[in-house]
């Protein structure tokens, strides 16, 4: 019999057409160019053109107010560095960060690990945990703005009813109670999308597996800390990078709840420069800001990136 | 026979104890199911409550856990007073267009991705990813001068070109999963009969992936109609500011509306709750192949 050629050929697999080199054919490349240019110009134009104007501009001392806008080199990053403001806002970003983060994928693991289960109504508790993700962080602001308020706050309420408080808490009206508000609400927010994904890096792991270790006499126990955890371990760490990553750049839920406040206690390195380019028109400052952010950013990235090769080289990957 | 007796005891009360260990756990497992259900819609549900009682309902203590006797005095003043209306027509067009734009874009750049070997597309897609990592805030200020540059400012057209580019990355990554999916044989029967790309693209992929396009479509309508920073700094009047703008803006001089804002929560939250609930499928598979990437 002979094999019926196109079948060998399925979706995915390399091309075993002859002569046809990617690259060679003009042709095929000019659509594919077409195809990108929407795509391609957009992002050029409104995330790539910006960002080295960005750069251009921290070098510059640009101020709408009063139309200075000559270049003074680094003279801006040296401000910055010995500012307060900028220093306390960085402290703030990176506690925000590492503890919301942290909360989150312990938090959503153990979401993930009750949904990983059947039962019956998995899917209208699945659905439910989309809520938290669909609604706008401004309007998350507001509730938790009601629910921890100080005089009529529920939280309030049921925390003196369980006697865990004696008093009513000014939860996010202090300075000593605003980042971990900002800090809740943002879990709430969060927390159930990183349980959807861990949920998905978990019905990845073969279910085979399971039933090997079962079989084995593996406890329950045993079986998440020695197989699962592990299995599950680069899906964990990518998501909790993506999660930090956007944790560092918190805005809404500070700008909404507190704007800052009381006294910059909640005060993060996007709410600050967003301060200095929009209340204060410092163009210039502003920009240098936004860039620190930026590297700091992108060290976190490059961190959590060698950390993460490591770890798969550790395990044998 | 007494030994048989007290072995078969043994054996029972063993029983009624693994028993009662599983009926425990069992229990301890539905706990953190309703554990789960209670923070998901718990905040919603206190403020859907919020939003129905009148103000000395709200100033009460202990508060009340029914809107019984209720009222629609908040959602009046939301709408009557407030025009809230009008935010909400600003954000229906800006999300809108965008998607629309989106989706057109997106699938191109997919299509040309997915179906063409030409070298370094795994590197365009890379880079195209990494870009929507970029900090909003450091693209904030050139984009600011850039639009007021061009007269921009204060337009539904500002929001949608940011919105446009920020959102076209992972519609571009969920549509690319997509049509790499689909038979080349598709296209090569296609083309043999004259078609060109485009029209492949449209008579042919579009169709099949139908479910893609919908997911797409609804993550990047809700990152339009929640995105606030953008909309903060662009526009500046009530006949073009989107909702997060306008919910943000609620606020009164001396004591805080929470009867109104919980209205106006209610009113911009609801429609998308009752999209997500009803495509929460879709939205599951594309979030979850749109964040871990791998």
């Amino acid at each position: 019999m002979q094999p019926i050629p196109t079948i060998a050929e399925g979706p995915g697999t390399p091309s075993l057409r002859p002569a046809r080199l990617p690259g060679l054919d003009t042709r095929t490349l000019r659509t594919v160019g077409l195809l990108l240019l929407p795509t391609i110009g957009t992002l050029a134009v409104v995330s790539l053109y910006p960002v080295f104007r960005g750069i251009t501009l921290s070098l510059r001392n640009t101020t709408l107010s009063s139309q200075t806008d000559s270049f003074i080199g680094l003279q801006n990053f040296r401000t910055l560095l010995a500012d307060a403001q900028f220093w306390n806002a960085w402290r703030n970003t990176i506690e925000f960060t590492a503890v919301s983060t942290l909360l989150e994928t312990v938090l959503g693991l153990a979401m993930a690990l009750v949904l990983f289960e059947t039962f019956r109504g998995r899917g209208v508790v699945r659905a439910s945990m989309l809520v938290p993700w669909a609604i706008p962080t401004v309007v998350t602001s507001k509730m938790f703005g009601w629910l921890f308020d100080g005089q009529n706050g529920i939280i309030n309420y049921l925390l003196k009813g369980s006697h865990l408080i004696q008093a009513n808490v000014n939860w996010y009206g202090s300075t000593q109670h605003a980042l971990q508000t900002i800090v809740i609400a943002d879990v709430w927010k969060t927390t159930p999308f990183m349980a959807l994904l861990l949920l998905a890096g978990l019905q990845s792991i073969s279910g085979t597996l399971n039933e090997a270790a079962r079989v084995d006499g593996a406890s329950a126990f045993q079986y998440f800390w020695r197989i699962r955890l592990p299995l599950l371990m680069p899906t964990l760490l990518i998501a909790a990078l993506l999660r930090a990553l956007d944790a560092f750049r918190i805005f809404d839920l500070p700008y909404v709840l507190t704007g800052g406040g009381p006294a910059d206690s909640t005060e993060t390195l996007s709410t600050l420069t967003y301060k200095h380019l929009f209340s204060g028109l410092q163009f210039g400052f502003g920009s240098a800001l936004a860039m620190a952010m930026f590297l700091t950013e992108l060290l976190i990235a490059i961190g959590f990136g060698v950390f993460l090769l490591r770890r798969m080289r550790a395990s044998g990957g | 026979m007494a030994e048989i007796a007290r072995s078969h005891q043994q054996v029972a009360s063993r029983l009624s104890q693994r028993s009662l260990r599983r009926v425990a756990t069992r229990f301890l497992f539905y706990l953190a199911v309703a554990g789960i259900v209670v923070w998901s819609i718990g905040p919603f549900v206190w403020q859907l409550n919020a939003s129905l009682q009148p103000d000395r309902y709200l100033a009460a203590s202990p508060p009340h856990f029914l809107p019984v006797p209720g009222t629609i005095q908040h959602y009046y003043n939301v709408f009557f007073v407030k025009q809230f209306e009008l935010y909400i027509i600003n954000s229906l067009i800006v999300a809108g267009i965008t998607t629309l734009f989106c989706l057109t874009f997106g699938s191109l750049a997919a299509y040309g991705l997915a179906r063409f070997n030409v070298q370094g597309r795994f590197g365009i897609l890379g880079v195209i990813l990494a870009i929507s990592m970029f900090p909003q805030i450091a693209i904030v200020a050139p984009l600011y001068l850039l639009m007021s540059g061009i007269g921009f400012l204060n337009t539904y057209q500002s929001l949608i070109i940011v919105y446009l580019a920020l959102g076209l990355p992972l519609v571009v990554w969920v549509l690319f999963g997509y049509f790499r999916e689909l038979p080349r044989e598709l296209d090569e029967a296609a083309k043999i009969d004259g078609a060109g790309a485009i029209r492949i693209l449209w008579s042919i992929l579009l169709p099949i992936s139908l479910p893609g396009l919908v997911t797409t479509g609804l993550l990047s309508f809700i990152a339009s109609w929640n995105e606030f920073m953008f909309a903060l700094a662009f526009t500046s009047d009530i006949h073009h500011q989107t909702i997060p703008v306008g919910v943000a803006n609620f606020t009164q001089l001396y004591s805080v509306p929470w009867g109104d804002i919980a209205a106006a929560s209610m009113v911009v939250t609801i429609p998308l709750v009752a999209l997500v609930l009803v495509f929460q499928r879709r939205i599951i598979s594309g979030l979850t192949q749109g964040a871990v990437k791998e």
